[in-house]
């Protein structure tokens, strides 16, 4: 049975990502250190809570520098919602502080304008992904609805980064990234009924 | 995919907001799933496990667990049903009932909750909002407010499960709470709940006048009609659904497809 390494960093829905691991017939094996992991070894890095407070755990378990080295590796490894975030530049969410750098771009509150009318932030709900043709078929196979809770979302990203975006009230949001063999979910895979499971495993397979 | 500060490069003419979000409330007490009319009288309905189950493979969008009686640290906890729950049931959970502080909050969250509902607490201790914000975001956030109507256009909030008067006013108070960090707002109608007899419709549309933050409406849904209603009229976010779903009334496949053909968006859901 593969073995899924999911980060316990106190600060996360640790049961529901282990569960839908294990529904995927996946063996979950909580961590709280990647050093000595093989380097064909998946992590998973999910997370509720604010930016500021995820970097300074991760800085406080000496995390930071060894995910960072994993994934320029080639390891493969999947950062759900503010562990998505995290893997960007830094956030405006606390007095800019830096994410962890691995892709370009930086995480900014939702716009809650569009045209004089004004929407709802945070963003909560189920939304349809639009996946670049490239990954479509491999990550899921119809347009069913994945659900969001997120006040941030990544700006400025590069479309080479971007696989998935969503469409809120007229504003484009990163729903899934990727650099090299990392890659990262705005929305909850693991909350999004039988769809987020395939998407999950299809990333975890990837 | 270019994306342009955050706005999409074409514009597209339909009017994307989130689907309305169909959720399946469940009132707890101890290792059961409950439902009183008024907040009183409860009647034990079975297994809250069971019931999630279900409402998930029936397509449900979201569960919200209301611990009536706040047996956090007892047997048969809050946190014990969250881990069953959240180990077959794969859509968000909310969470609320009894959380005095940030460690409740934490031990919640960690047993599967994607967010908390906080009413008692919050009202005691305002900064309670802030410091569950700050440590894990305001999406994580919902203030709980049950309301009682006290003359026209006039709620009070009450606390205790509708037991405390507070003296103070839901408008007032809700916009206290979201400058503090609330994300969501779940407003319960005290004079409706459990009797299906429709919502107060006037008490949701008030609340949306004054939250830019999104709205569960909860209390009294009896009829396909109350649903449209306090979407429509009241411009909830959120309906969140006790009796008529227990009590099998509607099946959540009917409730979809009654809204679906009066225009109101909601999730596309896979029939597995």
């Amino acid at each position: 049975m593969k073995t899924i390494n999911i980060i316990d960093y106190g600060l996360c829905n640790i049961h529901s990502v282990k569960s839908a691991i294990t529904k995927l017939g996946y063996k979950p094996n909580l961590i709280n250190n990647i050093n000595g992991l093989p380097s064909d070894s998946k992590i998973i890095l999910p997370g509720v809570g604010s930016f500021a407070n995820g970097i300074s755990r991760l800085e406080e378990m000496g995390l930071i520098g060894s995910i960072k080295k994993h994934i320029d590796n080639q390891g493969h490894f999947l950062g759900i919602c503010l562990g998505m975030q995290m893997m960007f530049e830094k956030s405006s969410e606390s007095k800019n502080t830096k994410g962890l750098g691995i892709i370009k771009g930086e995480i900014d509150l939702i716009p809650n304008q569009y045209m004089n009318k004004t929407h709802k932030v945070p963003h909560i709900g189920w939304n349809k992904l639009t996946i670049d043709n490239n990954f479509s078929k491999s990550i899921v196979k119809n347009d069913y609805n994945v659900y969001f809770v997120h006040s941030y979302m990544a700006k400025d990203v590069d479309s080479n980064n971007i696989i998935a975006t969503c469409e809120y009230n007229h504003i484009e949001i990163p729903a899934i990234v990727k650099y090299k063999n990392s890659y990262g979910c705005q929305f909850h895979p693991e909350k999004s009924g039988e769809t987020g499971l395939d998407i999950l495993k299809s990333l975890l397979d990837i | 995919m270019k994306i342009i500060n955050g706005f999409c490069a074409v514009l597209l003419n339909k009017y994307m907001s989130s689907n309305i979000r169909l959720i399946s409330r469940l009132d707890i007490k101890g290792p059961n799933l409950i439902k009183g009319v008024h907040f009183e009288g409860l009647r034990v309905l079975g297994d809250p496990n069971d019931y999630a189950k279900k409402y998930y493979i029936d397509g449900i969008d979201e569960i919200l667990y209301i611990d009536s009686v706040a047996s956090l640290y007892g047997r048969n906890n809050l946190s014990d049903i969250l881990i069953k729950t959240v180990s077959d049931t794969f859509v968000p959970i909310t969470a609320g009932g009894g959380l005095r502080n940030i460690e409740d909050v934490t031990l919640i969250l960690r047993s599967g909750a994607d967010k908390v509902a906080i009413n008692t607490a919050a009202v005691k201790k305002p900064a309670l909002i802030s410091e569950v914000a700050n440590k894990f975001g305001s999406q994580c956030m919902v203030i709980s407010i049950q309301a009682k109507k006290i003359s026209n256009n006039k709620w009070e909030v009450y606390t205790e499960n509708g037991r405390e008067k507070t003296g103070n006013c839901v408008m007032e108070w809700l916009t206290k709470a979201i400058k503090l960090g609330a994300g969501e707002v779940l407003i319960t109608s005290i004079d409706k709940d459990g009797t299906k007899n429709g919502c107060d419709k006037e008490l949701v549309k008030a609340v949306s006048q004054v939250s830019p933050i999104p709205i569960i409406a909860s209390g009294g849904i009896g009829n396909l009609n109350d649903i449209e209603e306090i979407i429509q009229y009241s411009k909830a976010d959120a309906v969140a659904m006790g009796s008529i779903l227990h009590y099998k009334d509607y099946t959540i496949n009917e409730i979809r497809n009654f809204l679906s053909k009066k225009d109101i968006n909601v999730r596309t859901y896979e029939n597995y």
